[in-house]
């Protein structure tokens, strides 16, 4: 019973990496640690074994605000039925140079 | 609402009201071949057949360091011994990566840990043989982790989608485990007569128990169609079993050893390999506990589990100091 609650002191991070310069951090999975700064070099030996990125970022997942998990949530359908927003929606003639 | 984006809880979805739309919802995104992810409502059958499959998984990979982890202080060269323990060390990093796909779906990782040391919880039987000789790092290289990558290349298409891309990542690194050990049985196989015939005595131990990893026949694997119908699945022990001897007869012959089977000969009819049968009663005997070191695995896996609680404790201590003075300050 005492070791659940030590390990339960054990927070979940989310592991976020940016994989060369130019391109995002992008989430690659979790761990647990005892700390932010354990977080990060618990993330550098699972997740950048082989060079994989060059920027580590951890969140504790309790941090973390997310959407509900529905693809059809009403949550998005705000852009759903809005297909002006796309270039496809407007017709120009096929002689209209560089458009 | 808050949630956390990839640690569901069991249960945690809606409730029995209303299931029905819930399962058409969930069986229509299998049907389009989309993932399931961790927040998704999913029937109760799935998520505990899927948390079973990936923390067997992970438990594989934890004890699956420890034939070869006994070789490291007696690997022959520096340069073997900095790879072997690159490679265990990806063993172990594999593990976490499967607990933290199984965590997703409200598994917790220390109760897994738990359930694998009391035996309620399974690990591949492969790894219950002892390695005897440095050439069975080498071999289980070539056919144990060949086996594995034929077992997992599929999973890398999962219908559960935290595993899936746990598995992509793990079979990149799969394909440095099995290069490693065909060349160091290629460096043993041109060296010394003594040296040849241990990579014979390793392959002839390691063989049958290799195909033992695809699982039982498919006539005695009742629970296939489900896993198929559910993605979590993509071929049948049998094919995959298939793939792996048609895969492997020629990497022998190009080594120079001879697979311990009189039965296996080319069948130009079906264009595959036949091959002599499984010797299901010892796999049902490793299984259930009786095989050459499944005591030694599960008791090695607790003294590490026990001898490192001081460490957590610290670690969580000092964790507990440096906010409190945060805090403060």
């Amino acid at each position: 019973m005492e070791e659940s609650r030590v390990r339960s002191d054990w927070p979940l991070y989310e592991v976020f990496l940016r994989g060369k310069r130019g391109l995002n951090h992008v989430h690659v999975g979790s761990l647990h640690a005892a700390d932010p700064q354990m977080a990060l070099h618990h993330a550098r030996d699972l997740y950048t074994r082989r060079n994989e990125g060059v920027s580590i970022w951890v969140v504790a997942a309790r941090d973390i605000t997310a959407s509900s998990p529905d693809e059809k949530d009403p949550f998005f359908a705000p852009s759903g039925d809005k297909v002006y927003r796309h270039p496809t929606f407007y017709e120009i003639p096929d002689d209209v140079p560089h458009m | 609402m808050t949630a956390l984006p990839e640690t569901g809880l069991p249960g945690a979805g809606p409730g029995q009201d209303g299931t029905g739309s819930l399962q058409v919802h969930f069986d229509h995104t299998l049907d389009r071949g989309r993932r399931i992810e961790p927040r998704d409502w999913m029937p109760d059958a799935y998520r505990s057949t899927m948390i079973r499959q990936i923390a067997q998984h992970a438990h594989s990979e934890i004890i699956g360091m420890q034939p070869e982890g006994n070789w490291i202080t007696r690997a022959p060269s520096l340069r073997r011994k900095a790879i072997l323990i690159a490679k265990v060390q990806d063993e172990a990093g594999h593990g976490m990566y499967l607990y933290a796909a199984a965590e997703t779906l409200g598994a917790d990782r220390a109760d897994l840990t738990d359930r694998l040391v009391r035996g309620r919880q399974k690990y591949s039987s492969i790894f219950n043989y002892p390695t005897l000789t440095y050439a069975d790092v080498g071999v289980i290289g070539w056919l144990v982790d060949g086996a594995a990558i034929c077992n997992q290349v599929p999973l890398c298409r999962s219908s559960y989608g935290p595993y899936a891309r746990a598995m992509v990542r793990i079979c990149k690194e799969e394909s440095f485990h099995q290069r490693q050990g065909y060349e160091l049985l290629m460096t043993m196989m041109r060296g010394t007569a003594a040296q040849r015939a241990m990579v014979q005595d390793a392959t002839n131990r390691f063989w049958w128990p290799s195909l033992t990893m695809f699982g039982p026949p498919d006539d005695q694997s009742p629970n296939t169609a489900q896993s198929m119908a559910w993605g979590i699945k993509r071929h049948t022990n049998d094919e995959l079993r298939q793939r792996f001897v048609d895969m492997t007869v020629p990497q022998a012959e190009k080594l120079g050893v001879t697979l311990p089977d009189p039965d296996l000969k080319w069948n130009a009819e079906r264009g595959h390999y036949d091959f002599g049968s499984v010797d299901w009663d010892e796999f049902m005997a490793v299984i259930k506990g009786n095989g050459p070191c499944n005591a030694q695995r599960i008791a090695r896996r607790k003294a590490a589990h026990d001898e490192g609680a001081w460490v957590r404790e610290a670690a969580a201590a000092h964790a507990a100091k440096h906010a409190g003075r945060r805090e403060a300050s």
